[in-house]
């Protein structure tokens, strides 16, 4: 808390009864990442990707009528499109999307849903249903030595993506605050808080920062670096040699969100879904002709970071990663992150 | 936050149907759909520039990308020339006049006829079954045909049994305010046309670079070996303008599967000058 201005209207309240309100909510669900129980440092299971890409996700209903199949829309995502031989229900078409409190997730997490709308909001699906998520997040305490949201513009005490920030000093009691108008009108329904905080809450969701967030050299340094220099910079070469394309640090990744899609078909119905993909697999890229333009793993290997730390900086003006150090720790033949952007950092 | 119908799905295309199917090419490798909208009201909202593409679904198989073959005044449906190759492709060369299948689009920028395009001297150079798009700024171009200087078409494909749009282009050689070079790979019986690959041809016509613009599709290997003679010629990356194909699913620039560096082909293209494919990384 030291380095943080003190949020305006900060509430504290005992983790079991943040939890027993929640509980009373009849039409909102909700999910507890296992952080919010223990605490534990570092990003903890990455929950929030599968809310933001549920794996898989149904676009389209599909059904034979007549001789054809056509397309229907898809609309929730409802029970029955658990159930693809259930040919009925899957016409139910509800005009809400569920809301769903996702509680306890770190600030790398809660940030990966603010850069992930970034590039997806145009996405009708995923922006429907992302706004139905309500984000309370925990603020880190200290974090894993594989952590580095900090050098990617990120922080401990980051709060943007949430919705309500919390905190918790070990002793049972959060002490948490409304950062969004969402988290406002959450806060008033769970009935633990019932003032008008509107301006203040403006203020507190921008002055609450950790200093260090948002000061971030590392992408005004990228962002002045020329691209092709960078393309053709020869450690990635070696970087290719160790990297075994499995794909473990996309899927793990929060903030990668390259998807597929495929038809399944179930005589009378089916479904068209998207579901995760990685840039690292050759068939990603391939063309029907037999050209590919990917095709050596070179190339895959260098658009997975030049993505993250250049492409996606053109376009959107921010780093595409949190920091998470998740594929830190899964890679199998421990490629480093931060190792692979101090070799970016290098190129002249 | 983007408050929209609950009923809006990116993904959902415009129900539509088969309404004539014209075999191209001699292998029957090639045919043209045409198609038609389903809803009456779909049809009145679609409008598309020469040189965009639309996803072709066939529920249950997928969808591919196809460059759209008519122009934006065909008002009597959508023409689309489509390549037997993957599994989708396959599955509707199987249908029938009357089959049913989705429309989602139109999808990407077009040739800038509105813009850069405008005034200029158009050559435009094509191979192979690319031709489809081009077809459709061809048209465009001949209805406005005043806003544009001289026009110049440089087709070639493997025989002449592989040309597309044969019929067309016989009209098209009758009138004078166009240059027409339509030429095939090898001497072949019947054949009075010219001979030679297209930058053979782009080679003997010369084009003039000057108040100009090349529009250029066709197989990589084409566009590689079009680029010296034309470079000869005085062009300049500026005034050449390329379409892109690259692997596509999502079609509105998030999945991924045609980017090249910063860029998808699906968004932010497929139409590209040449100046600005050399800031960028060549993955396509
Ligand atoms: S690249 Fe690695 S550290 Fe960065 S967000 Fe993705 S998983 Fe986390
Ligand atoms: S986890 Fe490691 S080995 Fe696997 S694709 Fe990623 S960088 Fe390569
Ligand atoms: S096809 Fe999905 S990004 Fe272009």
């Amino acid at each position: 808390m030291n380095s943080m201005d003190t949020p305006k209207k900060l509430i504290q309240l005992s983790k079991e009864d943040l939890l027993s309100a929640i509980n009373g909510l009849k039409d909102v669900s909700y999910t507890v990442s296992p952080n919010f129980n223990d605490n534990a440092p570092g990003p903890g299971d990455n929950i929030i990707k599968r809310f933001m890409f549920p794996q898989p996700e149904p676009l389209l209903f599909l059904e034979r009528e007549g001789k054809d199949m056509v397309h229907r829309p898809y609309c929730v995502i409802s029970k029955s499109s658990l159930n693809p031989d259930d040919d009925t229900s899957h016409h139910t078409i509800s005009d809400t999307v569920a809301e769903t409190i996702i509680l306890g997730i770190r600030p790398c997490d809660a940030r990966s849903l603010w850069l992930n709308r970034l590039a997806c909001e145009e996405d009708n699906l995923f922006s429907r249903r992302v706004d139905g998520l309500i984000i309370f997040g925990l603020l880190c305490n200290k974090g894993l030595s594989t952590c580095f949201c900090e050098d990617v513009g990120g922080g401990h005490q980051d709060v943007r993506g949430m919705d309500v920030a919390m905190i918790d000093d070990g002793d049972g009691e959060l002490r948490l605050w409304a950062v969004s108008k969402k988290g406002l009108y959450i806060l008033n329904r769970l009935g633990i808080y019932e003032d008008d905080i509107i301006d203040g809450l403006m203020e507190g969701a921008t002055d609450n920062s950790h200093e260090k967030v948002g000061d971030c050299s590392l992408l005004d340094e990228l962002m002045s670096k020329d691209m092709l220099t960078l393309y053709n910079a020869p450690f990635w070469q070696d970087i290719k040699d160790s990297c075994l394309n499995c794909g473990a640090c996309t899927f793990l990744c929060p903030t990668c969100y390259c998807f597929d899609i495929q038809d399944e078909a179930y005589g009378k119905v089916g479904r068209r879904i998207r579901y995760w993909d990685s840039c690292m697999f050759p068939l990603f890229t391939l063309h029907a002709s037999g050209h590919n333009p990917r095709g050596e793993k070179i190339y895959r290997v260098r658009n997975r970071f030049m993505h993250k730390f250049k492409y996606f900086i053109e376009r959107f003006s921010h780093i595409s990663c949190v920091g998470c150090g998740r594929c830190i720790i899964h890679c199998p033949v421990n490629i480093d992150v931060r190792e692979v952007i101090g070799l970016m950092r290098a190129v002249s | 936050m983007k408050k929209d119908n609950i009923l809006d799905n990116n993904y959902l295309p415009f129900a539509a149907r088969i309404e004539d199917i014209v075999i191209e090419s001699e292998d029957g490798s090639l045919k043209t759909f045409k198609i038609v909208f389903e809803d009456e009201a779909d049809w009145e909202k679609w409008r598309h520039e020469p040189g965009q593409f639309a996803m072709l679904s066939v529920a249950g198989k997928g969808e591919a990308p196809i460059g759209i073959a008519s122009s934006p005044y065909e008002r009597d449906g959508l023409l689309f020339t489509v390549n037997r190759a993957g599994v989708v492709t396959t599955a509707l060369h199987e249908m029938a006049v009357g089959a049913r299948l989705g429309v989602r689009g139109p999808l990407g920028n077009g040739f800038p006829v509105d813009g850069d395009l405008k005034g200029k001297n158009i050559v435009i150079i094509a191979g192979g079954f690319a031709f489809t798009t081009l077809r459709a700024t061809l048209l465009y171009l001949l209805e406005n045909r005043g806003d544009f200087g001289d026009i110049t078409v440089i087709y070639g494909a493997r025989t002449p049994g592989m040309l597309l749009y044969r019929n067309e282009f016989l009209d098209w050689e009758k009138r004078d305010d166009i240059n027409l070079y339509v030429t095939i790979d090898r001497e072949a019986e019947g054949w009075h046309g010219l001979v030679g690959f297209v930058p053979q041809i782009v080679s003997q016509v010369n084009p003039s670079p000057e108040g100009a613009r090349a529009l250029i599709c066709g197989p990589p290997i084409m566009i590689k070996f079009t680029m010296p003679p034309l470079e000869k010629a005085g062009w300049q990356d500026n005034q050449v303008y390329l379409s892109l194909e690259n692997r596509m699913k999502c079609g509105i620039g998030i999945c991924g599967h045609c980017s090249s560096g910063p860029i998808y082909v699906c968004k932010d293209g497929p139409v590209f000058t040449r100046a600005f494919l050399n800031t960028i990384p060549q993955e396509y």
